[in-house]
């Protein structure tokens, strides 16, 4: 059998979770890109416009998830690329949970503004 | 039936003249997700003077006086960010289209052709970088 060259240990869990967010963020990046580039330019972006699409509730839980399983994706994949590079015992332990917490407050900072956008109360 | 190769370590950069198509394609990625992750944590810094920005009036935020909608007009009138964006745009096509080569060699198709492929992405990542240049740079002169 061929040798495998993933960073995953073959049929994980993170290994399955990588893959599914790969397939999500392929469409949803694509869209994003082309939505905030080409339909609406970067220079023509205000306040107002964000806020517009943000109030729309489909809009809204895209873009959530989008960040959420971005934020998976990036996160689990350096990781990964450090225990590829020989991270082990403590080291691999505090990176781990930095690279966690680092998580969290990029998807709350990221909810917040959000919020900011929907007039939802919450941010 | 494949046969079994012992290429040695990928992450052992000091070989890298020994690197073929698929440990460059591999290099590429960690590196273009790298970018892609640094990225992320930057835009949401970017975005969240949408936060003040929300605690502006109705007058400031309908003429564009409010910090949100100040900072990415700066921002997207350096010609450097413009530039940086374009630099953005090659990382995540590349991103994108070897990982759709990754997640068709884990199903195992094209597993015959994964150098192709791989250049392919190169290939494509170019021209669709090239292609959205005067996008990109509109307005920014």
């Amino acid at each position: 059998m061929a040798e495998r060259y993933s960073s995953f240990q073959s049929g994980g869990r993170m290994w399955f979770l990588q893959r599914v967010t790969a397939v999500f963020l392929l469409v949803v990046l694509a869209f994003h890109f082309f939505l905030l580039h080409f339909v609406h330019h970067a220079d023509e972006v205000s306040f107002l416009a964000s806020s517009a699409r943000m109030e729309q509730l489909s809009y809204y839980s895209l873009m959530i998830l989008f960040l959420v399983t971005a934020t998976f994706h990036g996160v689990n994949g350096v990781y990964n690329a450090l225990v590829n590079q020989g991270l082990t015992g403590t080291k691999r332990t505090v990176i781990k949970w930095t690279l966690v917490a680092a998580s969290v407050v990029l998807i709350a900072q990221g909810i917040r503004t959000a919020n900011a956008w929907a007039g939802i109360g919450l941010y | 039936m494949s046969q079994s190769y012992n290429r040695g370590l990928i992450e052992d950069f000091g070989r890298w003249r020994e690197f073929e198509a698929g440990m460059w394609a591999w290099i590429f990625h960690k590196f273009t997700g790298w970018v892609l992750i640094g990225y992320l944590f930057t835009h949401i810094a970017v975005l969240s003077t949408g936060i003040p920005a929300a605690g502006a009036g109705e007058a400031a935020i309908a003429a564009g006086n409010d910090v949100y909608t100040q900072t990415i007009v700066s921002l997207e009138g350096l010609l450097l960010v413009r530039l940086l964006e374009v630099g953005l745009l090659a990382v995540a096509v590349f991103h994108m289209l070897n990982g759709t080569r990754l997640l068709l060699t884990d199903l195992g198709v094209g597993l015959d052709a994964q150098d192709k492929s791989f250049y392919a992405s190169l290939i494509l990542t170019g021209a669709i970088t090239v292609a959205s240049v005067p996008t990109f740079i509109a307005g920014a002169f």
